[in-house]
């Protein structure tokens, strides 16, 4: 795009600046506020809730880590990896048998899958529940896993099967005639070059998994089950007259997303927008 | 999955008595996608199947379209369906901000990627803890109304979230601010993939910025608007659970007045007991979804499916 010098073009990109920091600050101040609420005392977060800490304490963040958060997040790490990694495992088999053959009813079986990304949880939630009442895995981790791979499952096929689609038919069709079986191209060639989308789709999954709320409220009914956003959902109406306590929690669980987002913020944007980008 | 085809294309007749295919037979393919779609059918088509069943039963009896009729002429289950109704008016509002947005980041070369990540960090934060924070900000007491008062504006402070008539609004302004960094970083890709002629042409012609990107940005971006335009429609129809749940402790209150079709179905089913009812109203919220996913490929000249399909 071309730079622009005169006057007209100056005040352009200053009033653009003040537009994006305006913004920056909307985005940012949320967090502000949590960050310097819980090192307040309550009356302090009452009267002067814009202000740095006068005097920051740490007692909302020893309070809010006696309240359960240790062993939620025990919880979540539980749950999110077996789920992460059962998605990973499967999608990536199937995004393989999706790119290396073209079979009869390939394309309309992909357009199912892909349709399958916009069913809302809580239409699947009835039956599920349901059917994890009668064996008895209500409160277990082994169910919620379950669901939540199936419910990542159609996103993440179709991402890799994109990517797969894409590797070079020079590169598996040396292989072949080196006699190669499918099952070492797969291993030796085409998992070694998926390296980014990998790391892509984990992260997205990663993301889904720890932020859901609507499965693990309904399934983990058993206090000691909980989740971390289950348990700060019920975290608010505990502790009304102790916000401090509150933001410390909330810091305490977003800060493992800052620290991830801060690190690998490419694989979090790509990853995030992938069905978008590639959907043009 | 395991057999190796010892095939070479030079030789004749492999010895493993096998027809000489340069790869396994397509069946093959059945057997690594087959885990994958145990999960699927289960998760997705037992699912709606036992869901659809139900919507039709009580107590184990077929009562035809009885359901149904008791949850269209339930005035909650209207009032919620209106609710998300009204939360589509978020998603003009989130493609305007969002190109706006999207614009003025393609023309700033200094802080490009700074000022990108920051405004696409909301969307990587969980609803639960989005909720939490920004209720605790909207409360009569809290942040935004003292922060009001204190510039003068004091007459604009509002019981944000236990008046009636703008919770739902509220609502809608909490769901835009962690949407938006979605369309913005959505769309940014794509103007940056426009090619620069028209641009550099436009720019000797003395074309503003508004003309500009009227006649020359838009123009090229209907089909990434489109999809966003539709994703965000999904979102005010059929994701917007967990706002509601965290700002209004579960409730859908003040009254009524944030009460949406998810909250209805989960209060149906787990509060009221009333299974077949949660269905049904489950059922219609798969329609609606479906009905948008459609209109999104009808606008889309090119279908999702041709794109997977290269």
């Amino acid at each position: 795009m071309a730079k622009v010098t005169s006057p007209m073009g100056r005040v352009g990109s200053f009033s653009r600046y003040v537009l994006l920091v305006a913004c920056t600050l909307g985005a940012l101040l949320p967090g502000y506020i949590m960050l310097t609420g819980a090192f307040k005392t309550q009356s302090e977060f009452l009267s002067s809730p814009w202000s740095l800490p006068a005097n920051p304490t740490f007692k909302a963040f020893g309070e809010s880590w006696s309240a359960g958060l240790p062993s939620w997040f025990v919880n979540t790490i539980l749950v999110t990896a077996g789920a992460v990694v059962g998605v990973m495992v499967l999608s990536a088999l199937a995004g393989w048998g999706f790119a290396y053959w073209q079979f009869k009813g390939r394309e309309t079986l992909l357009g199912i899958i892909v349709s399958l990304m916009v069913v809302p949880p809580v239409v699947l939630l009835i039956p599920l529940f349901q059917f994890g009442a009668q064996l008895g895995w209500i409160s277990t981790f082994r169910i919620l896993i379950l669901i939540y791979i199936g419910l990542m499952l159609p996103f993440s096929i179709y991402l890799l099967a994109n990517f797969f689609s894409a590797i070079p038919h020079s590169l598996l069709e040396a292989a072949q005639i080196d006699g190669a079986s499918t099952g070492a191209i797969f291993r030796r060639i085409v998992l070694p070059l998926s390296g980014p989308p990998i790391a892509t789709l984990a992260v997205v999954n990663i993301l889904w998994a720890w932020n859901e709320l609507l499965l693990a409220l309904v399934f983990l009914q058993d206090p000691e089950k909980h989740t971390l956003m289950v348990g700060i959902a019920g975290f608010r109406g505990r502790y009304s007259l102790d916000i401090p306590t509150v933001m410390a929690g909330l810091t305490l669980v977003t800060l493992p997303l800052v620290i991830a987002y801060l690190v690998g913020q490419r694989f979090f944007i790509q990853g995030l927008t992938a069905g978008g980008i590639k959907g043009e | 999955m395991t057999d190796a085809t010892m095939t070479t294309t030079r030789g004749p007749a492999p010895s493993g008595g096998r027809r000489s295919s340069r790869r396994p037979g397509p069946w093959h393919a059945a057997l690594w996608i087959a885990p994958a779609a145990i999960a699927i059918v289960f998760v997705f088509a037992y699912a709606i199947y036992q869901l659809v069943v139900q919507s039709f039963k009580y107590k184990g009896a077929w009562t035809g379209w009885d359901n149904f009729r008791i949850v269209l002429t339930d005035p909650l289950f209207l009032t919620a369906l209106k609710h998300n109704m009204e939360l589509l008016l978020c998603v003009p509002v989130l493609i305007a901000i969002a190109l706006l947005l999207a614009i003025v980041l393609s023309e700033t070369i200094r802080g490009h990627t700074f000022f990108r990540g920051v405004l696409f960090f909301p969307y990587i934060l969980p609803v639960t803890v989005v909720g939490v924070v920004l209720g605790q900000l909207l409360t009569l007491n809290g942040p935004v109304n003292t922060a009001l008062n204190g510039v003068g504006l004091g007459k604009l402070a509002a019981d944000w979230l236990g008046d009636p008539n703008i919770a739902l609004w509220t609502m809608g302004a909490v769901i835009v601010w962690k949407e938006v960094g979605f369309g913005i970083v959505l769309f940014l890709a794509r103007i940056l993939s426009l090619p620069t002629e028209t641009y550099e042409a436009a720019a000797l012609d003395g074309a503003g910025f508004w003309r500009k990107h009227w006649s020359i940005t838009l123009p090229q971006m209907t089909g990434v608007i489109a999809f966003y335009a539709v994703t965000e429609a999904i979102v005010m129809v059929s994701w917007v659970f967990n706002y509601v749940y965290i700002m209004t402790n579960g409730q859908g209150g003040p009254g009524d007045s944030t009460v949406v079709t998810e909250l209805y179905i989960y209060r149906m089913a787990f509060q009221n007991q009333q299974i077949e009812l949660a269905a049904a109203a489950a059922v219609i919220l798969f329609l609606i979804t479906l009905l948008l996913v459609v209109i999104f490929f009808r606008l889309q000249r090119k279908s999702l499916l041709a794109v997977v399909g290269e």
